[in-house]
C-alpha cells in the first residue's frame, strides 16, 4: 500500500467520495496510478482494484478498452495527431509524417530517452481549426507541416515543465475552431489529462 | 442572419469573463434554476415537453418524453452525455469552455425535474480543458449556494461531480456511457430496457442528456415556450448549434434557426467553398450520417424532418464540406476506418464489417481494388444494416456499425464512377500519391498483423 504518495491517496479518498458506489471511481483512479508512475504498470492496477474493490484481470479489462490508458512506458510529451475526416481534409497525414520525420519515432511509439511519444488519433473536436495536434492533450489548432517540426523540436530542446495551450497555439498554431477568449494559465505536467480533482494540472512557471 | 443568439448569446457579449459566474448571473444567470426549485416534476416536465425541445447528441428524441419516461423506484440520477467524439462535432466543446454555468443551470433544473440528488457530467478524456474550465465553474456554483447541501436555500440538495472519459467514441452511446461511468468497459447495453430512464446507472432510473441540450433549458424557463418554439422553423423548435468544417472559407461554429437551406449555409454562414472550387459533397449530421450532393441537395431546407426525407440526418450537426479535388474514396476510407477503430467488439456484424470495410476501401484507394469490391462492400454493409434502409434496419445492439455503412450508400448513390476510376486507373486519379505513408497502409498492415486481402470472390487465401 505504499505505492501511492499521502497525496494520491487523499486524493483518491476525494474521488470514491463522490460516487455512490465505488467501482465507479475505476477510471480517475486509473489516471491517479498513470500520474504516479508515468504510465499504467501491473501494480498501478492492482492498486487501483484494491482501492475499487475489484480483481486486477476486472480493472486490466476496463484500462484495456480506453485509449488514453497507456500500458507502455510513454514519453513525457505525447504528440497526439488528429487524422480523421475534417482533420485529413486539410492535410493531417502531411502533418503526422512531419512529426514522424523530425522526431525519428513512428506514430505508436516513444523515443529511447523517454522524451517523446507519437500517436495518430481520431477525431478531437477541432474539427475547425484542422489539421490539430495535441501535446498531452493540451490543444494545439491550425497546425502546417512546418509548425508541426517545430514543436518537436521546441520540446526536445525547450522541455517545458508545464504544457500550455495558449503558448503552443500562439507558437505553433493557426486558425481555431471558434475564439478561445479565455487566457488558460494552467497546463499538463505528464502525458495523461490536466485536470484539477487528479491533481495533475499546474500554473506555467511552476512545476 | 437575423435570429437573435441564444446559447452563444454571452461569449459574444463577453468574449474573456463568459465563463465566471459574476457575469453569468449579471446577465440573468440562476433567476430560472431558482425559480425551478419551487416548481413540480409535472410543471417542468409539461415545459418541456411544450417547448419542442429535441435532443441535440445526435438522435433528436424529444426531451420533455425521454423526462417523462423516468420510472418510480429512487435514487434517479442525471447524466451529461459532454462526451462529444462524433468526427465533425466540436459545439459541445464552446459551450464547456465558454459557457460552463449555462450548462450548469441547465442541469439544476434537469435535476429537480427528475427529482435526482446527484448528477454526473461525463466529459470526454481529451477535452481537459473544457473539464477545468466547467470544474472550476462547479466550484464557484458550490460556493454560492447553487450546488450541494440545500441549493438556494431550499431543502433541496444536489451534487454534481465531473467524470472524465477514457478516450472511447462509444461511450457517448448513453448505456455505454452509463457503463463506463459504473467503472466498466462502455460497451453499450443490450436492449431492453430501451430507456435508462427505467433502468440506467446502477439499474436505477437515469436520465442522460446532452450539454447543448441542458444548455437551452434556463432560456426555455426565462423565454416561454411560445418564444422559444418561434425561433425555430416548421417543429424544430430553438436555435440549433452547427460545426462546419472542411472545404470552406469559414469553418466554425454557427448557432442558427433551422429551416435555412444547406446553400444559405455552406455559401452564406461559412464562406462558400475555399479557393472557390466546385462543391463535391457534404456530410449534413457528423461522420455516421448519409451524405449530401449538391445536385440534388444544395437547396433543400435544413430541417429534421427535409433531412430525413431525403435519407439522412442533423445528428450532432456537424457539417463536413468537401471540395471538386476530394477523393469520396479516400474521405470514405478514413470515415469507415474510424467507425472500425470505435467499435467495441460485442456485436460480430460491426466488429468484423467494419473492418472488411475499412481493408477493402483502403485496397482500392492504393490501386488494388478488384472490380467485385463495390459490391464486396455492400454485400458486408447490409450483413451490418439490412438493407442499407435509412434509419437503419439494424443487426447491431448500437447504431454504431449501421453508421459505418452511409459512407458506402454513399459511393453507391453519387460516386459509383470515382470506384471504378479508381478499379481501372489501378491507383487514386485525383491526387498522385506521394511518399507520405497513410497511417494505416494496407502493405504495413499485411506485414503487421498477417491479415489477408480477400480474392475476386471475397474468399481469403489459403
Amino acid at each position: 500500500m505504499t505505492l501511492w504518495s499521502d497525496e494520491t491517496r487523499e486524493r483518491a479518498r476525494d474521488i470514491i467520495s463522490r460516487y455512490p458506489e465505488k467501482r465507479s471511481a475505476v477510471m480517475p483512479l486509473l489516471y491517479l496510478a498513470m500520474a504516479e508512475q508515468g504510465h499504467l504498470t501491473d501494480e498501478g492496477m492492482e492498486e487501483v482494484g484494491r482501492w475499487t474493490g475489484i480483481t486486477p484481470a476486472q480493472v486490466r479489462a476496463v484500462a484495456s478498452f480506453y485509449t488514453m490508458y497507456k500500458r507502455e512506458r510513454t514519453g513525457e510529451y505525447l504528440i497526439s495527431c488528429c487524422t480523421s475526416i475534417s482533420c485529413m481534409l486539410l492535410g493531417s497525414d502531411e502533418v503526422l509524417h512531419a512529426v514522424e520525420d523530425e522526431s525519428g519515432v513512428p506514430h505508436g511509439e516513444t523515443d529511447e530517452e523517454g522524451r517523446l511519444s507519437v500517436e495518430h488519433v481520431e477525431c478531437i473536436g477541432a474539427c475547425g481549426g484542422a489539421p490539430a495536434v495535441q501535446v498531452n492533450y493540451e490543444l494545439i489548432e491550425g497546425v502546417t507541416p512546418d509548425k508541426a517540426r517545430e514543436l518537436v523540436r521546441w520540446l526536445r530542446s525547450a522541455r517545458p515543465p508545464v504544457v500550455n495551450t495558449d503558448e503552443m497555439q500562439q507558437l505553433f498554431g493557426g486558425r481555431r475552431s471558434f475564439d478561445w477568449g479565455i487566457p488558460e494559465s494552467g497546463g499538463a505536467v505528464g502525458p495523461y489529462p490536466a485536470f484539477q480533482p487528479l491533481g495533475t494540472v499546474e500554473s506555467e512557471g511552476e512545476g | 442572419m437575423t435570429t437573435p443568439l441564444v446559447l452563444t448569446r454571452r461569449m459574444t457579449d463577453y468574449p474573456s469573463s463568459s465563463h465566471t459566474i459574476d457575469v453569468y448571473e449579471k446577465s440573468g444567470g440562476y433567476e430560472q434554476a431558482r425559480r425551478a426549485v419551487g416548481m413540480t416534476r409535472d410543471e417542468l416536465v409539461e415545459t418541456v415537453k411544450e417547448s419542442g425541445l429535441l435532443g441535440r447528441g445526435g438522435a433528436a428524441f424529444p426531451a420533455g418524453l425521454k423526462w417523462s419516461f423516468l420510472a418510480p423506484p429512487r435514487p434517479s440520477y442525471v447524466v451529461i452525455n459532454a462526451d462529444e467524439s462524433e468526427p465533425g462535432t466540436f459545439k459541445d466543446r464552446q459551450l464547456l469552455e465558454r459557457d460552463p454555468h449555462q450548462m450548469i443551470e441547465g442541469i439544476i433544473i434537469t435535476s429537480i425535474a427528475n427529482e435526482a440528488h446527484d448528477a454526473f457530467i461525463y466529459v470526454r478524456g481529451e477535452y481537459p480543458k473544457a473539464a477545468r474550465r466547467v470544474q472550476a465553474a462547479v466550484e464557484e456554483a458550490y460556493a454560492r449556494g447553487y450546488l450541494g447541501k440545500g441549493i438556494f436555500d431550499s431543502e433541496y440538495d444536489l451534487e454534481l461531480t465531473i467524470h472524465l472519459g477514457g478516450g472511447a467514441y462509444i461511450c457517448g452511446e448513453e448505456t455505454a456511457l452509463i457503463n463506463s461511468l459504473e467503472g466498466k468497459r462502455g460497451e453499450p447495453r443490450l436492449k431492453p430496457p430501451y430507456f435508462p430512464a427505467a433502468k440506467g446507472l446502477y439499474m436505477m432510473p437515469t436520465i442522460v442528456n446532452n450539454v447543448e441540450t441542458v444548455s437551452n433549458l434556463p432560456h426555455i424557463l426565462s423565454m416561454g415556450t411560445d418564444d422559444y418554439r418561434a425561433l425555430g422553423h416548421h417543429g424544430d423548435t430553438g436555435t440549433f448549434m452547427f460545426s462546419v468544417s472542411g472545404h470552406v472559407k469559414k469553418p466554425g461554429n454557427y448557432e442558427l434557426p433551422r429551416g435555412i437551406t444547406w446553400r444559405e449555409l455552406i455559401y452564406d454562414v461559412a464562406g462558400g467553398i475555399r479557393d472557390d472550387k466546385e462543391l463535391k459533397a457534404w456530410i449534413p449530421g457528423g461522420a455516421s450520417a448519409p451524405w449530401f450532393v449538391p445536385y440534388h441537395h444544395i437547396d433543400h431546407e435544413i430541417t429534421k424532418d427535409v433531412c430525413a426525407d431525403a435519407g439522412s440526418m442533423l445528428g450532432s450537426g456537424a457539417v463536413i464540406v468537401m471540395d471538386e479535388d476530394t477523393c469520396t474514396i479516400r474521405v470514405a476510407e478514413r470515415l469507415v476506418r474510424f467507425f472500425a477503430h470505435e467499435s467495441c467488439g460485442q456485436c460480430t456484424p460491426c466488429r468484423e464489417g467494419t473492418t472488411w470495410m475499412e481493408m477493402i476501401l483502403r485496397r482500392i484507394e492504393e490501386g488494388q481494388g478488384r472490380a467485385v469490391d463495390l459490391d464486396l462492400l455492400l454485400d458486408v454493409s447490409d450483413g451490418i444494416s439490412i438493407g442499407l434502409a435509412w434509419p437503419p434496419k439494424m443487426t447491431t445492439i448500437c447504431p454504431l456499425g449501421p453508421s459505418a455503412v452511409s459512407p458506402i450508400i454513399a459511393l453507391r448513390d453519387h460516386f459509383r464512377d470515382e470506384v471504378d476510376a479508381h478499379i481501372e486507373a489501378g491507383g487514386c486519379p485525383f491526387e498522385p500519391r506521394s511518399a507520405i505513408r497513410d497511417p494505416h497502409s494496407a502493405n504495413q498492415e499485411t506485414a503487421d498483423t498477417g491479415q489477408r486481402i480477400p480474392d475476386d470472390e471475397g474468399h481469403l487465401d489459403a
